[in-house]
């Protein structure tokens, strides 16, 4: 399957990007979080304040995930 | 419903009066407009960047709207937040919520905003002497969330 990671704010500029494309067998949005953050370059992922999203809406580490999804992480929001 | 999103600045004035023109059975509005202060968290602020996510941003003040619909009876409900490039003084966030009588309007008007703070996918990063600095999110925005509930 493929999904489409995004990241936001501080966690894009910690990584260097905002986007990559995911390819492999992940059954929730933990499982692509867990193999981002096995590679240090990826460690802000690990953070316990972390928020996510799947296909633009909050949603909780055990989300399930299908084929095309795209999924979000990204630190707690400050608009207002 | 009105959700915008928007770089262009606003008047708050024009939209509060815009909430109960051409409907005499708006008897409330309750408004809250949110300003760029220069001094946060112990430093100077000359200004500061929006970001957020194109696409769920929208969806999630729909959402949060939606909801505040659902739980009031309100006659009119309009979210308006900038994005991008902002000054001190200027407002970044503006809602309200027009309705018969008073106490829907306070209500979905706080509802709107304690979800939007905690809910919604925007990011400040401020400009300060010593850089610039993501704003961190608050304990207290999700404790003003949860009385909601």
């Amino acid at each position: 399957m493929s999904i489409n990671v995004l990241f936001f704010a501080r966690y894009a500029e910690a990584v260097g990007f905002d986007s990559l494309e995911m390819e492999g067998d992940f059954a929730t949005v933990d499982t692509v979080r867990l193999a981002l953050a096995a590679d240090p370059e990826f460690a802000v992922l690990n953070e316990p304040s972390l928020m996510c999203a799947r296909n633009e809406e909050l949603c909780s580490l055990d989300e399930p995930l299908v084929d095309g999804d795209e999924v979000a992480f990204f630190p707690p929001v400050t608009g207002g | 419903m009105a959700i915008r999103v928007q770089a262009e600045a606003f008047d708050p004035g024009a939209e509060v009066n815009a909430m109960h023109a051409a409907n005499v059975g708006v008897g409330a509005v309750v408004s809250f407009v949110g300003y760029v202060r220069d001094f946060n968290d112990g430093r100077e602020v000359s200004g500061m960047f929006l970001e957020h996510y194109p696409g769920m941003t929208e969806k999630a003040l729909t959402q949060i709207a939606t909801e505040a619909e659902q739980r009031w009876p309100l006659l009119k409900l309009e979210v308006l937040h900038r994005i991008g490039v902002l000054e001190p003084g200027e407002p970044i966030v503006f809602v309200a919520a027009a309705s018969a009588h008073r106490q829907a309007a306070f209500d979905a008007c706080a509802f709107v905003m304690d979800y939007l703070k905690t809910r919604a996918p925007f990011w400040k990063k401020e400009n300060t002497p010593e850089g610039p600095r993501w704003v961190e999110g608050r304990g207290s925005d999700h404790a003003a969330a949860d009385r909601w509930k």
